[in-house]
């Protein structure tokens, strides 16, 4: 909401200057955003009269005029503008004036020919921000000589306030001055009103047949209008300080009883109406061309104003292109009508339209305007466009006005609300002041609420007013008290923050990356995969709801390879998005990048490209803070977006919890890629749940060590092999390592050697060498038999 | 006998020269061995008579206790002069950088979530979370905003479908916790949140961080107390100006916008703060009681307030942030500021 603070002191005005008035508004809950002079710096700026106008002897382009600005001789001046002619008053810019931009007029010399001042543009006055094709014309009425700005009242700021949409009422200069007044409390002071009488009684027929949706609907015939007449400047200037452009005298004036009072009015060309106006709902595949141009279908929850013939306008929102006003017309049927919110809400957002009209009655119009506002504007068209108005014809239905409101207060509840005890005064005082009728009861208050407050129906309502206009910062201070109890904590559960940290302490860079991804790239690394698509994503590469961290991961690699970062190591922890919308799981998961070298860059090495094991080391360091590392185990698997030869499905207590791997050569190459890259994701859960420690007893006898080398087939899975060694090596092994895989010379073509040290010890008696060499016996045995694994010398 | 001063001169002059262990070493063994020559000095003392045999012993030991001492100390210095020469072998430059990898670093969104969950939890408050994919009713509905309500022009949805949507704030966690349970409730949801809008100011995701306290005997000073607090406690500048403007929200009423002084110019008006002197930093109010209805908590009985904040512009304010959309970016060399 767009208005004139000169407009606002016409209704009421406090002595405040413009910055204090402002801040006394925003502090009120109708938050000033911004305030703007509506013309630019200029002085010596007067209304002068073009009185001789002759084409310049040495420039196409140019006028040498004679300007009389009211000091005595014209003086001549020279012109460049198109539109200039004699008899024209005009803005004169004296010499030694200054205009916008600190540009100094100037005695001058153009093409030989003297020039004392300028005649100006709208542009060049800081009157309008696009450049003007030529001088600001004034109106005859102008009086040669005097000052521009105080004649233009030009003094003056627009103060543009961002309402909240509880407050529908403030959408006028008479709103916005009842709260000013209400805040300051002073009384309002507006134009005078008096109904028109009828000079014709021409009336029109209306039939409203969604009373509930229309309980009130006025209109008024005015014959013979001249459409051709011009928009008085005042009221031009103070369309345009509300941010509203002149149009033609008709809309001007009903747009200016809109922004006065708020009261939205609507204009049809009489000759473009058939026999009545019918408000009711759209008909099954009525059209309806909108003023600006589109041709949208109705649906039949739609409220219309309509004819005969069709729809002629969507009631509340927008007109039509064929029933408006246009330079043919003469006679004019002009609307003012109450529609309900309900008939309003939510229509202009269903046709993808927002409207001046539909914003104030989706937010409640004051059905007491309605008439108030006809009479305005006839006035107003009678002043401009002349033309002899008819009766005012109303069809209302008082049982589907809104009625009087009654809201109880009870001064218990307003002090257990705000913790301070408002003065009784002070409460009826307040109330009164916003236009309440204010009954005491027994144990408090009851209040009549205005017409024009929608957003008043109970008591927590009232609360909020008295405590907006007693002061929210005039209100105490206190800290909630609680009972201390102790809450259940669970000391399993690895905190997410902790697996931040580890992942921070192992160089990993936290990503946020956004939840969206684009369905190409998530194509591309999980072909099969569903994941819900947004039906209104703010851009394609951003559309459908991300599978699996990856893409958001991948992204961030890319981002950072564009911008010479080589070696990149990330993590990210979130919502992945898995099913249809009716199957959907959200799952949080915890997934990592990394790329480049194992380590920083430095003088001690580490040059070597991280790779599948170092990723591996930072999946298990996770995995270790759960203290339950058994639980987990790595098998070799195939995934879309990863290396078949390098993935691993992480399972967690038997279930499926995530992948490790890395990035698939063919997918890599798909995305630009030009550097290998390994990720894993986990689901958190698995990851934050671990075991509680178990203490067992330390033995006092000696451990026995021995190592084997195995010679297994290059593609044995180390995991199958050690699960046969621990099946076969005893409840008494305490450890087994893997201490060196070894290929080369010495070890035949298509096989491995591993090496691996097992060490026993017996919670109560020292084991002995027979004990020990049966048990190798048992594992080279059994190891021979399934894996066909043999003992290197 | 009368060689002896020449003697001792003589393995004085040998013990200065030994220039190292091995070599002082037969030094001792030539003088004072078993066949050594004082020792032999020693050995000949039954042939001098017995009145002599006294004073010559005495003269003997002294010497060879005057060569025993030279002998150590000798060995003293010439280990301590093998032990510099290693240890300035051994010297290195310690201002070489450590080995192995850097630390990494959290996002200064999680930073500051962080930060703030943890104010809140140390004063009993608990941490809530919920799912984004929400529905009509847990994001709008239950929070007195309606189909037509004009507020859900507010903020610009994304949808699935009819119902189903991201969730354009964190207060639908308000409403499933007190659908689940009754007060008192003390919670902070944190967590990201979607609106269609994508400019300098605004991404189309961000974070929130959301409070809700419901008690009996909860009301409109408790909540300022506890906005204060916190403010004063995030910024750590106690003496942050805080003011609390009327503002309109269908879930809370009375609602408030709470601007606090300018953290980059303390009020002196900058760029910032569009040269106001202040920021809007957080929504707030009571909770109002048609959610209350929806939630099965009894509003004559308990009261409650609820508060509302982006994460990012916290983190903008507090670390000097200057462009919202650097958090999604995911650039290390932003990234590793935070570390």
């Amino acid at each position: 909401m767009k208005f004139s603070e000169q407009w606002l002191r016409e209704w009421v005005s406090p002595q405040l200057a413009t910055q204090a008035l402002a801040d006394q508004i925003t502090m009120a809950g109708l938050e000033v955003d911004a305030i703007e002079r509506v013309a630019g710096d200029f002085n010596a700026v007067v209304v002068a009269e073009v009185v001789a106008n002759t084409p310049h002897p040495d420039a196409d382009k140019l006028n040498v005029c004679r300007v009389d600005d009211g000091s005595g001789e014209p003086l001549q001046v020279v012109c460049g503008a198109p539109n200039v002619e004699v008899g024209q008053k005009v803005p004169f810019a004296r010499v030694g004036a200054v205009l916008p931009g600190d540009f100094t007029i100037k005695p001058a010399k153009l093409r030989g020919v003297e020039s004392r001042g300028m005649i100006c543009s709208a542009s060049e006055l800081g009157l309008e921000e696009a450049t003007s094709a030529g001088i600001l014309v004034l109106p005859a009425s102008a009086p040669v000589g005097d000052d521009l700005r105080l004649w233009m009242g030009l003094d003056d700021s627009t103060i543009e306030v961002d309402l909240t949409p509880n407050r529908g009422d403030c959408l006028s200069v008479l709103g916005m001055a009842r709260e000013v007044g209400v805040l300051n409390r002073l009384p309002l002071d507006g134009p005078a009103l008096e109904a028109v009488p009828a000079s014709h009684d021409q009336g029109f027929a209306i039939e409203v047949a969604d009373p509930e949706r229309c309980p009130r609907y006025l209109g008024r015939v005015i014959k013979g209008v001249d459409v051709s007449a011009a928009t008085p400047l005042w009221m031009v200037e103070r369309l345009r300080r509300s941010g509203v452009r002149s149009i033609d005298p008709v809309v001007d004036v009903t747009n200016y009883v809109m922004l006065e009072l708020g009261q939205p009015l609507h204009a049809f060309d009489l000759a473009n109406l058939d026999t009545r106006i019918e408000v009711r709902r759209a008909r099954p595949g009525e059209r309806l061309t909108l003023l600006d141009g589109q041709d949208i279908a109705l649906r039949d929850d739609t409220l219309v104003i309509a004819d005969a013939k069709g729809a002629l306008a969507i009631a509340g929102v927008m007109g039509g292109e064929l029933s408006g006003v246009s330079a043919a017309t003469q006679d004019i049927f002009l609307e003012s009508a109450f529609f309900s919110q309900l008939a309003v809400a939510g229509q202009a957002r269903s046709y993808g339209l927002h409207t001046d009209a539909s914003h104030r009655f989706e937010r409640g119009v004051d059905p007491a305007l309605t008439a108030r506002a006809a009479e305005r504007a006839t006035q107003l068209l009678l002043e401009i466009v002349g033309g002899e108005a008819g009766p005012l014809v109303e069809v209302a239905s008082a049982a589907h006005l809104p009625g009087e409101r009654q809201v109880a207060l009870r001064a218990e509840r307003l002090e257990q609300v705000l913790g301070k005890r408002l003065d009784d005064g002070e409460v009826v005082e307040i109330l009164g002041r916003l236009g309440m009728r204010v009954e005491t009861q027994v144990d408090g208050w009851s209040a009549r609420v205005p017409s024009w407050r929608f957003d008043i129906a109970i008591e927590e309502d009232l609360i909020e007013e008295l405590a907006r206009i007693h002061g929210y910062n005039r209100l105490p201070v206190r800290r909630p008290a609680a009972r201390l109890g102790l809450r259940a904590d669970h000391e399993v559960r690895q905190p997410l923050a902790r697996l931040r940290r580890q992942l921070v302490a192992r160089g990993y860079q936290e990503a946020i990356s956004y939840s969206f991804v684009a369905p190409e790239l998530q194509h591309a690394l999980h072909p099969g995969a569903r994941s819900p698509r947004l039906a209104n994503p703010i851009s394609s590469d951003m559309a459908v709801m991300r599978y699996s961290l990856f893409p958001g991961l991948i992204k961030a690699l890319q981002h950072n390879l564009n911008r010479q970062q080589q070696r990149v190591r990330l993590f990210e922890t979130g919502l992945v998005f898995r099913g249809e919308l009716d199957d959907l799981e959200q799952v949080s998961m915890v997934g990592a990048l990394v790329c480049g070298s194992r380590e920083p860059e430095g003088w001690a090495g580490g040059r070597d490209k991280v790779d599948f094991y170092d990723l591996k080391g930072d999946l298990e360091s996770l995995i270790a803070l759960g203290g339950d590392s058994a639980a987990w185990r790595f098998e070799p698997a195939e995934h879309s977006a990863l290396h078949p030869g390098q993935t691993a499905q992480v399972f967690h207590r038997g279930a499926a919890v995530g992948w490790i791997g890395t990035l698939h050569p063919a997918v890599r190459a798909q995305l630009g890629l030009k550097v290998d890259a390994l990720l894993f994701e986990v689901r958190q859960d698995a990851l934050t749940e671990g075991v509680l420690p178990t203490f067992s007893a330390l033995s006092r006898y000696p451990e026995v060590r021995r190592d084997l080398a195995l010679l297994v087939d290059a593609d044995l899975p180390l995991q199958a092999l050690l699960d046969c060694l621990r099946e076969q090596a005893s409840e008494w092994l305490t450890e087994l390592k893997l201490f060196d895989v070894y290929h080369g010379q010495g070890v035949p073509e298509g096989c491995k050697s591993l090496a691996l040290g097992l060490t026993w010890q017996h919670p109560s008696r020292t084991l002995n060498d027979d004990e020990i060499n049966q048990l190798v016996d048992a594992i080279v045995t059994e190891s021979r038999q399934r894996h066909g694994a043999e003992l290197r010398g | 006998m009368d060689h002896l001063p020449t003697l001792v001169a003589e393995a004085r002059q040998a013990i200065d020269a030994a220039d190292d262990i091995a070599a002082l070493d037969d030094v001792r063994v030539r003088y004072l061995g078993k066949k050594g020559e004082i020792t032999a000095l020693l050995k000949g003392l039954g042939k001098l008579p017995a009145e002599q045999r006294p004073a010559a012993g005495e003269r003997i030991n002294e010497a060879k206790q005057l060569l025993g001492g030279e002998l150590e100390a000798r060995r003293q210095a010439l280990q301590q002069a093998a032990l510099n020469a290693r240890l300035a072998a051994e010297r290195l430059d310690v201002t070489l950088p450590g080995r192995g990898q850097e630390s990494g670093g959290l996002h200064p969104v999680t930073r500051t979530l962080e930060r703030i969950e943890g104010l809140f939890t140390r004063i009993g408050f608990d941490v809530a979370v919920g799912p984004e994919i929400e529905d009509d009713y847990h994001n709008f509905e239950a929070l007195n905003i309606p189909a037509e309500h004009p507020a859900r022009g507010m903020a610009d949805t994304f949808y699935f479908d009819a119902t189903r949507l991201l969730r354009t704030h964190t207060s639908p966690v308000q409403v499933r916790t007190m659908q689940a349970e009754q007060p008192p409730i003390r919670i902070v949801c944190p967590g990201r949140v979607y609106r269609s809008d994508s400019d300098l100011t605004h991404t189309p995701m961000f974070h929130q961080v959301e409070g809700l306290l419901v008690d009996e005997g909860i009301s409109f000073a408790d909540f300022k107390g506890t906005i204060e607090d916190f403010l004063h406690a995030f910024f750590e500048r106690d003496d942050l100006s805080v003011r609390f403007r009327p503002s309109y929200f269908p879930f809370t009423e009375p609602s408030a916008e709470v601007d606090i002084q300018c953290v980059m110019c303390s009020g002196a008006g900058c760029r910032v703060c569009s040269h106001s002197g202040w920021i809007e930093i957080l929504g707030c109010g009571m909770v109002h009681p048609a959610v209350f209805q929806h939630s099965g908590i009894d509003s004559e009985r308990y009261t409650g307030f609820a508060f509302g904040m982006g994460a990012e512009r916290l983190a903008m304010l507090r670390y000097g942030v200057n462009d919202l959309r650097l958090f999604f970016d995911n650039d290390l060399r932003f990234l590793r500021q935070f570390g």
